[in-house]
């Protein structure tokens, strides 16, 4: 392990410890914050227990499905303006500032759209996730080397074998980050509208325990979904580095 | 006689003139695009362009506005001001020294992908319902950000500038204000847009969870209620702010980089 | 304006230096020990293989690195810990602050030094026309091309009238013509400035044209193994590449050089199979 590496889990283990330490030395009120031996212990009662399972895969189905409609809806898109640069131009403005609008205020709006169910949810993960990938295409295939293009051209390819051949290997590193923007974007659309107006899912329950002062669940609950999202996050950005560095690129 | 051995070349400084000329007909695409989408969908779900430039005009004129505006307003500029400060000495401290910064971006880079509505109910009990808890979420939401690309600008400042710095025998603070500030500002700037709009973001969804006043207090009460009209009014009247600082911020970072090599 | 007959104009005696360990890399040797007299007005190139240390010389020589043993002198006073008044150097990659225009880059040192507008002003116009960069003033190195940021660089270390003119391979990433014409441009500056001139080159057609001497350094730990006198006349130019005389330089400085090219070639990893071709 580097010696980068060493510090930070000496950082990490310092601030965990700390805490255990200061809860239970009666420093932090239990009704605020309970010991992380407390969280992990709620943790795991509630996975063994089966009680959340069905909320938990409802929340993951829907991710996955806006995940996936956003990848390929992002893609399209991303792909269309790069094939129309008026377009993409007249559209800077609008993307910069897409991220300043909690998209999932218009949630009440997608239950009349799609019905009391699951899928006003996935709209708000889509919504949310769609623009970020749709940006990452963009660049990807902007940052094409046009001495590529030129390749394909004196191999003599046809558009669709250069398009699948050269240019998308070319910009697999920028879809990718795509992707990993995508899976991130949709956990806090489908889980923010959890929160805020639904019946089932981990985000309902987390709100739930915390109206019921139920500590010990909501921090369970929370540590489950921040560990799964955390850990596949830093998955796929250390996946992410690994691709870029071996292509040469920062 | 020198000899004039190459012609400089060519850099676009500004954009063809029917950028704005463009842009102007993607709006009006856009607004005709959203009128069809009533039709189809009807009034009741999704209000009418007009219509909601009407609720919205009502709504900034009825006498409660201004305070909530103005609730939202103070609790952002707080906010604002520990992320984009907040950020830029954490992020300009750990980009000075090689170990820190390889130590914290992975940190910080964990710290940012955990999605902070989890965090919501912590900061709840934290900070309570009211004023700082808005300012909370506000800042938590822009601070990461900012610190990663204050962080990046420093590290990235070319070693042959310092170099030619000390050549030419300046002082560390010479260094310090001549060099490295207008080195590192671009990207500063480019991380200040970005903690701008997510802090904005974070503000208004403190003010959904955790006030009884402000912008975002009245769009969580048009959600409850159904009132679409006030929804779309007030998602228009935050879209046109956020374009209109986004644009401005844009403004400000091509003209740092317009001068730059890249 | 030559320091005439007062010993070297600057010098270097049994100076070595030595990368100190970071984590897990040992420290390198990177050059020396190294003793070299610069005359006053002299123009001195130095060639040598890649990786051998003609960097680190140009560094110490300047103040910019510290040295493990020995000393360096410049005008009879030592060298240590900061760069001399009196010393331009010119980089290897374009030092020009994108942030400024082509005017305010070749002010840059002179303001710092808090000199007088007036005479800022006199000699940033002169150095710039001096360099054909006048009709660029107000344009922004970004819009120049690469030679022409390296001839802002070095009008920049003109406006500074230095007495030893420093430049570290300055025509490094320019195409072979450009670089003989800026060859041209430099030995203009020497005769008119009155300068000592070192220039750190891998090329070493540029070394023998332009040089009164060129000093040859071995492969890492760099060592100077020979210099070479070329005895040119002041007043030459790049037209001299049709003289005898210059196919013997650059042959002697080739004899010299090939085997400790080699030898940096092989200590960078390419393997000694590889090359059982070439020789």
């Amino acid at each position: 392990m580097s010696r980068a590496g060493f510090i930070r889990l000496l950082i990490v283990a310092v601030a965990i410890v700390g805490l255990e330490v200061a809860c239970h030395a009666g420093l932090i009120d239990p009704i605020t914050i309970i010991p992380p031996s407390a969280m992990a212990a709620g943790a795991w009662k509630l996975l063994i227990s089966g009680r959340y399972t069905e909320d938990i895969l409802l929340t993951l189905g829907s991710v996955a499905l806006a995940a996936a409609l956003a990848v390929a809806g992002g893609f399209g898109l991303g792909y269309g303006l790069f094939r129309l640069p008026r377009l993409r131009r007249a559209l800077d403005p609008l993307l910069a500032s897409y991220y300043a609008v909690p998209t999932f205020i218009f949630y009440p709006l997608f239950i009349v759209l799609f019905g009391l169910n699951r899928l006003p949810l996935v709209a708000i993960g889509f919504v949310f996730a769609v623009v970020a990938m749709a940006i990452n295409t963009l660049t990807g295939f902007e940052r094409v080397p046009p001495v590529l293009r030129r390749t394909a051209r004196a191999l003599r390819l046809s558009e669709p074998a250069a398009l699948v051949q050269i240019t998308m290997p070319a910009c697999a590193p920028y879809l990718f980050t795509g992707v990993k923007l995508v899976i991130a974007y949709s956990f806090i659309g489908v889980i923010a509208g959890e929160f805020v107006l639904s019946g089932s899912g981990i985000g309902h329950e987390i709100a739930f325990a915390y109206n019921n002062f139920d500590n010990p669940t909501m921090y369970g609950l929370m540590l489950l979904l921040i560990g799964f999202v955390s850990g596949l996050n830093m998955l796929l950005f250390a996946w992410e580095r690994r691709f870029y560095r071996r292509r040469g690129l920062t | 006689m020198a000899v004039t051995l190459d012609k400089p070349t060519r850099v676009h400084r500004r954009l063809p003139r029917s950028v704005g000329f463009d842009r102007l007909l993607l709006l009006l695409a856009m607004l005709f695009l959203w009128q069809v989408l009533t039709w189809i969908a009807g009034p009741e779900v999704i209000t009418s362009p007009p219509a909601t430039a009407r609720k919205l005009a009502a709504i900034i004129n009825a006498p409660d506005f201004l305070g909530h505006a103005y609730e939202t307003g103070r609790a952002f500029a707080a906010a604002l001001i520990i992320s984009l400060l907040g950020g830029l000495v954490v992020g300009l401290a750990l980009g000075s020294r090689r170990l820190a910064g390889e130590v914290a971006e992975p940190l910080l880079v964990a710290l940012y992908s955990i999605p902070k509505i989890t965090l919501y109910p912590v900061i709840l009990l934290l900070f309570g319902l009211g004023v700082s808890a808005k300012i909370a979420f506000g800042a938590i939401h822009g601070i990461i950000p900012v610190a990663l690309f204050a962080m990046n600008a420093v590290r990235n400042i070319r070693s042959v500038h310092l170099r030619a710095a000390r050549a030419m025998r300046l002082t560390p603070l010479q260094i310090a204000i001549h060099v490295l500030v207008p080195a590192t500002l671009p990207e500063i700037v480019a991380g200040f847009r970005l903690g701008f709009a997510l802090t904005l973001l974070g503000t208004l969804i403190g003010e959904m969870f955790a006030s009884q006043r402000g912008i975002g207090y009245m769009l969580v009460q048009a959600m409850e209620t159904n009132d679409t009209g006030t929804i779309m009014a007030l998602a228009l009247l935050l879209v046109t702010i956020a374009t209109a600082a986004s644009w401005v911020l844009l403004r400000l970072d091509r003209g740092l980089h317009g001068n730059e090599q890249h | 304006m030559s320091v005439a007959a007062k010993g070297p104009h600057a010098s270097l005696r049994g100076v070595t230096r030595v990368y100190p360990a970071v984590e897990d890399h040992p420290p390198v040797h990177a050059l020396g020990p190294v003793d070299l007299d610069l005359r006053p007005g002299e123009f001195f190139s130095v060639v040598g293989p890649s990786g051998c240390g003609k960097s680190t010389l140009l560094d110490v020589l300047a103040g910019l690195a510290p040295v493990s043993a020995g000393s360096v002198a410049f005008e009879g006073r030592a060298v240590a810990g900061e760069v001399p008044e009196g010393i331009g150097v010119v980089f290897q990659e374009d030092a020009s602050f994108p942030w400024l225009t082509v005017w305010d880059n070749a002010a840059f040192a002179l303001r710092r030094a808090a000199v007088s507008e007036s005479v800022v002003s006199e000699r940033v116009d002169h150095a710039l026309s001096f360099m054909g960069l006048a009709g660029f003033a107000s344009a922004y190195p970004a819009q120049l091309s690469g030679g022409m940021r390296q001839r802002l660089c070095i009008a920049r270390t003109l406006v500074t009238r230095p007495r030893l003119l420093l430049l570290d391979e300055p025509f490094g990433a320019l195409d072979q013509q450009t670089r003989l014409l800026m060859g041209d441009e430099l030995l203009r500056i020497w005769r008119e400035t009155g300068a000592t001139v070192l220039l750190i080159t891998h090329a070493l057609d540029e070394a023998a044209m332009l040089s009164d001497r060129v000093g040859v350094m071995s492969a890492r730990p760099g060592l100077l193994i020979e210099i070479v006198e070329t005895r040119w006349p002041r007043d030459r130019d790049s037209t001299i590449v049709s003289r005898p005389e210059f196919g013997e330089v650059t042959g002697r400085l080739w004899a010299r050089l090939r085997g400790e090219s080699l030898k940096a070639l092989e200590l960078t990893g390419v393997g000694r199979g590889g090359m059982e071709i070439v020789r």
